[in-house]
């Protein structure tokens, strides 16, 4: 079989190169049943094989059209393809900014992009050029500068990555940015967030706003200026110094929440207020149209309160699994012969594992490996002095994490195992509350029950 | 409009349709929402769309002017009709199968080209009819044709597309949409531009419509069918008119564009006569008039020079007379000039010279504003338009660049249709550049298993369809064919078979086509009548509960008491009908009257009774009754004088 040509396989592509055309050509298809089809070929993007052509009509539409042997195609032109000139831009004359000045480093997702129109792919773009001609709003808040540190898919996402994240985040506040916004896909935004509240715990003096789009930056509705637009402002006049994640606050454009780094989890597959602060309230609500931040939790890190201390680095050998019915000691033995170093484990309720595991988490600790607790009920606190299934765990030597995030707690157990080793003193970091992923009390209004009515 | 009639073909008048049906399926194309209007609200949420940009990098003009106004919509949502989908909150499903299958089937009833695999586009709609600020929508077939009283008229594209949101209305800069039409399933039929008079034009809509009611799944009522047109005459150019809801009114909607472009042409070559160049027009340059007017008593401008606003005008050399030419039945080329400004400047409207005075500026204003502008009374025309500066400013370079477009002739447009008929400018039309492929849905091949599907709903030629119920049912041709064309063919047809034995079909057909058409006589909509309340009027009379001819009644109270129900109506309108003990006492005693009479003719008085009897009783007794027993009465009448 042929290789792969434009995205045609088999028998489309053989046509296809023995009749010389590229996408971009017009063509004409000529079928045995005496039908045919004049059109732009188009390069093929599903993955389903098909004998199939994609042809693009003058008229705008696409349509597929069956090929087979007996099937003739031939070039009768090509398309002029417009230059890539001045885009016009949405606001008119120079954009006046204020004195903030605010970075904003791309780690992925699609927060800025453009679109083929031609074929329909979407290209993440992400610079100041581009930036201050499709979101020119950003301006009215600080003077944006941009980089783009890498750009990968959410789930392509590793925790050598963060590193570099925090890198980049760190030289721009040392170069008096007044506030940092990274924009990342929102699958593993809180597994980053939390890494980068980590790194920074010990001293941060301004903000660092995550970001990032549930509807990508090429549709109308896309919810990318409005996020981005209140992470800028979070940026360059927030209060406080912290972490945060910002992103819609409800399905409309009208607020958008700042959840702490350690605090957030993505709680929908895809409506564009999918993000909830877990066992803890948001830290504020901002209001991107009205230049307003209204704070809800008044116990933060303050703005310019400290100086910048980056303790950077990540263990990569951490596994976060989840307890089920089956066989959950094999996983984790597995887990231990392959050599990772901390593993997580989402247990049931209070955070329990199955009896017939306890054996597999003593040698764990055995092995050298920490082993930390959360709950699979993601609100609520971890508990494992209630039932004696738990105090075998205990026995066993695993961590009980309090209230903390799976995200939270994998990421913190990365970035402790990169700085300790001996099992008492990572049980002793992993239990200490360093940039508010712990708190003791739940007032009752924090969980709310979602009952769609 | 002197003369009367244009003569269409001389003026080389093309016009093509697009008409827009909604599908009756279980539920909308792109999710598993039921696919029909509610009454009941729903959550409420606010949103904006924003112009987004193409790798060419050009942005829709009128995207980016609704996004700098700061447009926000407000959504309603209500719970049973809408879903996440609808509130852009989750990608679209898998395109509905039933609706793919049905347009296929008109597809194949017009000899179209089916596609072999269907691919899902976006064409950019940014006024936010669609929560995503796109159009889903799919070419299924290719070409194709329908014979239109002897003329074949051939087919373009055969499209499936979602229905947009419903307007509710305007607040400012806050515009209210409900979504439970929002995804509704549409099929677009588009037909090459061979239409040649605006009679043709209604005509082929009609037999268009006819074959899609006869797949039997297509949705009937008001807004169920949408008809777009396209117009153009030699020299003009191509007008595309969006939602025209009536059948009735296309041949005035073709009417009334071809005048347009005729005089817009004429007012062309009257402004080049004059000498009207465009570089004249490239020379005009607004002037302030704001301290001028501070003092003027026209409403508008003392508004808007209080709040701080301007007044700017601009003369318009040579123009004297022409904005004040009717370019379609009360619409003068000065509304065109407006409908422009509105449109690209946001300003409430315009004020020329030609409708002067008026609007509260005297002959002295008009005077002292020719004088301000350099302007003479006699010869040349001015506009002068009140608002913020900016807008103010912007206004009058969009009137100079609508009369450049002018000195050229027609300029391509896409106009709204209105309820009389004539049409308004909404924007200009957009290129092939508003579409592009809807990544979240993989492409659709069309199986074996689809066509077979798709068979079931195949139209008969609509010939045919007349030839089973003359022959099935006994109709007559003429009521066959009106049967038809009724928009509730389907339910006519089932009502039909479900009475056969207890109601002639001729009579169930008749009070569609005929007793409830004849309503329009009393000034009332008999298509406004639900289909269930018909159907239990029927059921009245098959149960022999109220006599067959008071149907038409029962249906006139109801059009006019919408909320009643048919059992209401029959109570108020004291129709229950009689029982044989009561009908034999009415002509008891109408036999004891005549009876002189009755011993005098005979039989023959048979007529005298039952016109009395009929007087009394109609609407509440069965005829064929009365006759049965006004014959024995007089029978017995006779027999008994005989003795
Ligand atoms: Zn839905």
């Amino acid at each position: 079989m042929q290789a792969e040509y434009h995205g045609y396989t088999g028998l489309v592509a053989s046509l296809l190169r023995k009749a010389g055309v590229k996408p971009g050509d017009v063509i004409v298809v000529r079928r045995g049943d005496g039908s045919e089809f004049r059109g732009v070929l188009m390069p093929r993007y599903s993955l389903s094989p098909g004998p199939f052509i994609v042809l693009k009509l003058p008229n705008g539409y696409n349509i597929g059209v069956r090929v087979d042997e007996s099937t003739v195609i031939e070039k009768v032109g090509s398309v002029e393809r417009g230059k890539p000139g001045e885009p016009m831009p949405l606001v008119e004359g120079p954009l006046k900014p204020p004195r903030e000045r605010v970075m904003i480093v791309g780690a992925g997702g699609t927060v800025a992009s453009r679109i083929d129109y031609e074929t329909g792919a979407v290209k993440p773009y992400l610079s100041v050029d581009e930036l201050s001609l499709s979101v020119p709003e950003l301006w009215r808040y600080a003077d944006i500068d941009a980089v783009q540190v890498f750009q990968v898919l959410s789930e392509d996402m590793k925790p050598s990555m963060w590193a570099r994240l925090v890198d980049e985040v760190a030289k721009a506040i040392e170069r008096g940015y007044d506030g940092v916004v990274v924009t990342h896909g929102t699958d593993t935004m809180a597994f980053t967030a939390s890494a980068l509240a980590f790194a920074f715990h010990r001293g941060l003096p301004v903000p660092i706003a995550l970001t990032g789009a549930q509807r990508s930056s090429d549709r109308p509705s896309s919810d990318a200026a409005f996020n981005l637009t209140a992470a800028v402002l979070v940026a360059s006049r927030a209060p406080f110094a912290e972490v945060t994640v910002v992103m819609h606050g409800e399905t409309g454009d009208t607020y958008a929440l700042a959840h702490r780094g350690v605090r957030v989890k993505k709680m929908h597959s895809s409506r564009r207020d999918a993000f909830q602060s877990i066992n803890s309230p948001p830290l504020a609500k901002v209001w991107p149209y009205d230049a307003r931040i209204e704070i809800i939790d008044k116990r933060f890190r303050g703005r310019g309160k400290e100086d910048l201390v980056v303790e950077n680095g990540f263990h990569e050998r951490v596994a976060l699994i989840k307890h089920f019915p089956g066989d959950i000691a094999s996983v984790i033995d597995a887990l231990v012969d392959k050599g990772f170093k901390g593993i997580v484990i989402e247990g049931t309720g209070f955070g329990h594992v199955s009896n017939d595991a306890i054996k597999s988490l003593e040698r764990a600790r055995e092995e050298g490996v920490a082993v930390a607790i959360v709950t699979q009920t993601i609100f609520g606190r971890v508990n494992l002095n209630v039932y004696s299934t738990g105090r075998r765990m205990l026995a066993a030597g695993v961590i009980p994490l309090e209230d903390m995030t799976a995200e939270a707690a994998y990421a913190k157990l990365s970035w402790v195992l990169a700085r300790a080793e001996d099992l008492d003193e990572v049980r002793r970091l992993m239990l200490t509350n360093l940039a508010g992923e712990i708190s003791g009390r739940h007032p009752l209004r924090l969980y709310r029950h979602a009952t769609g009515v | 409009m002197a003369g009367g009639k244009l003569d269409y073909r001389a003026l080389g008048v093309k016009v093509g349709l697009e008409i827009h049906q909604q599908l009756d399926t279980r539920h909308k194309l792109f999710c598993e929402c039921p696919a029909e209007l509610t009454d009941d609200e729903g959550d409420v949420f606010l949103r904006r769309l924003r112009p987004t940009r193409s790798e060419l990098g050009d942005v829709d003009p009128a995207a980016l002017f609704e996004w700098r106004r700061g447009r926000v919509y407000r959504y309603h949502a209500p719970p049973g009709h809408s879903c996440l989908v609808e509130a852009d909150e989750e990608p679209p499903h898998p395109i509905n199968r039933e609706a793919l299958a049905i347009a296929l089937a008109v597809a194949m009833a017009l000899g179209s080209t089916i596609v072999d695999e269907v691919h899902v586009m976006r064409k950019t709609v940014i006024d936010g009819s669609n929560t995503s600020g796109f159009q889903r929508t799919a070419i299924v077939a290719l070409g194709g044709s329908i014979e239109v009283d002897g003329k074949r008229i051939p087919i373009e594209t055969i499209v499936v597309e979602e229905d947009a949101a419903r307007k509710l209305g305007e607040e400012g800069r806050v515009v209210d949409y409900k979504l439970d039409r929002l995804g509704i399933p549409l099929i677009e039929i588009a037909t090459a531009p061979v239409i040649e008079t605006p009679e043709e034009a209604k005509n082929v809509a009609l037999a268009i419509g006819r074959l899609l009611r006869l797949t039997g799944k297509v949705k009937r009522g008001i807004g169920t069918i949408r008809q777009d047109l396209n117009v153009s005459i030699r020299g003009g150019a191509k007008t595309e008119i969006k939602g025209v809801q009536k059948l009735e009114l296309i041949p005035k909607v073709v009417e009334n564009e071809v005048l347009r472009q005729v005089r817009l042409l004429e007012i062309r070559d009257e402004m080049r006569r004059r000498g009207v160049t465009q570089e004249l027009l490239d020379s005009l340059k607004p002037v302030d008039l704001t301290s001028l007017l501070s003092g003027s008593k026209s409403r508008v401008i003392r508004r808007v020079v209080k709040a701080g606003g301007k007044v700017l005008g601009v003369k318009l050399p040579l123009m004297k007379g022409l904005l004040g030419r009717e370019v379609m039945p009360g619409r003068r080329f000065g509304g065109e000039l407006a409908d422009y400004a509105r449109f690209w400047a946001g300003v409430e409207g315009i004020i020329h010279s030609d409708e002067l005075p008026g609007y509260g500026i005297t002959r002295e204003d008009m005077e002292r504003i020719a004088e301000a502008l350099g302007a003479s009374l006699e010869r040349d025309a001015f506009v002068i338009v009140a608002s913020d500066e900016e807008r103010a400013r912007r206004a009058l370079e969009v009137v100079i660049w609508r009369l450049k477009l002018a000195l050229e002739g027609v300029p391509e447009e896409t106009r709204a249709a209105l309820e009389d008929g004539t049409t308004r400018y909404m924007r200009p039309r957009p290129g092939s550049a508003r579409m592009y492929p809807e990544t979240d849905i993989p492409p659709e091949p069309v199986t074996e298993d689809l066509l077979e599907e798709a068979k079931r709903y195949v139209p008969e030629p609509p010939s045919k369809v007349v030839e089973g119920l003359v022959s099935r049912y006994g109709l007559s041709r003429d009521l066959a064919e009106a049967v038809v064309d009724d928009e509730r063919y389907k339910l006519i047809v089932d009502l039909i078979e479900k009475y056969r034995g207890r109601l002639e079909p001729s009579y169930v057909a008749g009070f569609f086509v005929v007793t409830l058409r004849g309503l329009r006589g009393e000034g009332v909509d008999p298509d406004a009548i639900p289909d269930d309340k018909l159907a239990e009027i029927l059921d009245l009379v098959a149960r022999g509960d109220v006599a067959r001819e008071a149907a038409g009644e029962i249906a006139l109270y109801i059009a006019r008491n919408p909320g009643a129900s048919v059992r209401e109506a029959v109570e108020k309108l004291g129709l229950k009908k009689l029982g044989r003990e009561e009908v034999e006492k009415v002509l008891d005693e109408i036999v004891r009257e005549l009876r002189d009479e009755i011993v005098k003719r005979g039989e023959r008085a048979m007529g005298l009774v039952m016109g009395r009897a009929m007087a009394k009783l109609r609407g509440r007794a069965d005829g064929r009754l009365v006759a049965e027993i006004a014959r024995r009465k007089i029978r017995e009448v006779l027999a008994g004088s005989a003795q």
